[in-house]
């Protein structure tokens, strides 16, 4: 039972319309993997099918095995089990992926809390005050005693995307799911999480599924990647491979507009 | 390095407009009274205590209706009755409004449907044409018949709000990270979507609650509401119809009572906001 995540041939139709089709991927522990692709590519419905979250009115067909169990055609009631101890997700946008009335330290806490419950632990209220400002100072958050009594639209960007990782690793997944995490931020604030996110799942041993259309970012991210493009997999491979010998031409695009941007910069320095 | 702490605002420093506590003031002024007549009343309401429809005097501030009893005495169980009827009314509302609103939210595309329509229909009912089915359904006018009439049809209103909020929040990404983190519906109800639908809600019931004033006063103007010996403000207003040319006082006294109140809650109400959302209190 090695692969946290197994992906095989997943398609996923909307009213008769597919939109994601013959996708197959796999993550182990301690792997990192890219999934790429252009906007409406059908990145975060097959993270979201991945969980076993698609929006209403979609049917998944294929298979999709986390942590060894059937995701797709199984009961809510048995994936609720898997989420939050298989896998945990961090959004785009750090803003609406925290709930704008509560406290940002009460929502690490209320994750801390329900995976303790469900390891039968029992946490008295100052071991989850202390998990809490132990995850805080995991992410690097600054003053968690000051932030953790903050609301999110008190908090930067950069320090919201910090607070939803921590309470992605509250829930110690196995699994990372992160749907372009660094998109609505600004170039330093984007490396300084990155380097967080890569830290974190070295440490762990967590395998990780990096959602981006940014090829640098994924390039500094992960280990292998996937390339979609209009819901079917157009390339697979190591970073290496697939970004120094593309073959696809929509991926032989996407490497060589980053390769002229580069150059573009470099010609301004 | 852009991850610098904000300042953060003062901690819950709330905000409290002049226009709120205008509102609360009369609401509490309102409340005071009809708490006082449990105990106490200038006079007997049943009682004749001056003469026939007698000007406002300092005997009788309101004067008198025209039977010769004190109109100031009426109005003031006038006010116990109207926030009896709109704390009833706003109860039932709350109760089987927010809960079929949450139903609808949760619901799949199609429940949602016929539940939504339900809901437009109930809304298009009149209040006095529900409450005059429901007073022939059960044994005649009453207190209680109002207060269930002036709930049900509020309640539809607070379903359709609930449902259009709470859907809005559940498709709040935190929501979704809340569902992968394992927390049950119920759970998500209790975590986000009640405390983030909760301070548009308490301002709907705010307004509700003069909505239910108005209503019971018609129903009362009527004939629908609180037969005679409760002095219902609309009750007054109908008996002083009659006399409006020759003693207008009638009138203008339970008038004043009802607008005050009305104005009163409206006012809290638009305050309530920004004490109820922490995101709002900062300046
Ligand atoms: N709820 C939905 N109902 C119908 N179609 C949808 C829904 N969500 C997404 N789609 C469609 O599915 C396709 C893939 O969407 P998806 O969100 O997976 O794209 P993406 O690759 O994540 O794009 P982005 O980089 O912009 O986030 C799009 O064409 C989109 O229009
Ligand atoms: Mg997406």
């Amino acid at each position: 039972m090695g692969d946290l995540l197994t992906i095989d041939d997943l398609s996923i139709r909307h009213a008769g319309r597919p939109l994601v089709s013959g996708v197959s991927l796999s993550v182990t522990a301690g792997e990192r993997l890219g999934l790429i692709g252009e906007s409406g590519s059908g990145k975060s419905l097959t993270a979201l099918a991945a969980i076993g979250l698609l929006p209403e009115g979609m049917t998944a067909s294929g298979s999709v095995r986390l942590a060894g169990r059937e995701v797709i055609g199984a009961a809510d009631r048995d994936v609720v089990g898997l989420r939050g101890t298989a896998v945990a997700t961090i959004f785009q946008e750090p803003l609406t992926a925290l709930d704008p009335l509560m406290r940002i330290g009460d929502q690490i806490a209320e994750v801390a809390r329900r995976r303790a419950r469900r390891d039968g632990r029992s946490l008295s209220r100052a071991g989850v005050a202390a998990e809490v400002t132990a995850l805080m100072a995991r992410v690097a958050l600054p003053d968690p005693a000051r932030l953790s009594r903050a609301y999110p639209h008190e908090m930067s960007g950069g320090q919201r995307q910090r607070a939803a990782i921590a309470m992605a690793l509250a829930c110690r997944p196995r699994l990372l799911i992160a749907d372009e995490p660094t998109t609505a931020l600004d170039v330093t604030t984007q490396a300084e999480v990155l380097k967080l996110l890569e830290t974190l799942v070295r440490e762990e041993n967590m395998g990780l599924l990096f959602i981006s259309h940014d090829l640098p970012v994924v390039g500094a991210a992960v280990d292998r990647v996937v390339v979609l493009r209009a819901g079917e997999m157009v390339e697979e491979g190591t970073v290496a491979e697939v970004f120094g010998r593309p073959r696809h031409p929509y991926t032989i695009g996407l490497v060589e507009a980053a390769r002229a941007f580069d150059r573009a910069i470099g010609a301004a320095l | 390095m852009t991850d610098a702490a904000p300042a953060l605002a003062p901690p819950a420093s709330r905000r409290l407009t002049p226009a709120f506590l205008v509102g609360a003031a009369l609401v509490g002024l309102h409340v005071a009274v009809g708490l006082l007549t449990l105990v106490w009343t200038p006079y007997d309401p049943a009682a004749m205590t001056g003469g026939r429809l007698a000007p406002p005097s300092l005997l009788h501030w309101a004067g008198t209706d025209r039977l010769g009893r004190d109109l100031f005495t009426e109005i003031m169980i006038g006010a116990r009755i109207a926030l009896a009827v709109g704390s009833g009314a706003v109860a039932i509302a709350a109760a089987i409004g927010v809960t079929v609103g949450l139903l609808a939210a949760f619901a799949s595309r199609a429940v949602d449907d016929v539940l939504a329509a339900t809901l437009d229909i109930l809304i298009a009912f009149p209040t006095l044409l529900l409450a005059m089915l429901i007073v022939a359904a059960g044994d005649g006018a009453n207190l209680g018949t109002a207060i269930l009439a002036i709930g049900i049809a509020a309640s539809a209103i607070v379903a359709r709000l609930t449902r259009i909020l709470a859907r809005r929040v559940l498709a709040m990404d935190y929501i979704t990270a809340a569902r992968v983190s394992g927390t049950s519906w119920l759970g998500i109800v209790r975590i986000h979507v009640l405390p983030n639908i909760w301070p548009t809600l308490i301002v709907n019931f705010a307004l509700q609650f003069g909505l239910a004033v108005i209503a019971e006063a018609s129903l009362s103007y009527l004939g629908l509401g609180a037969p005679p010996p409760n002095a219902s403000w609309g009750r007054l207003l109908q008996e002083a119809q009659a006399t409006v040319y020759t003693a207008p006082f009638g009138a203008i006294a339970p008038g004043i009572a009802l607008v005050s109140l009305v104005i009163g809650l409206n006012l809290f109400a638009d305050g309530l906001r920004d004490v109820a959302d922490p995101t709002r209190r900062r300046r």
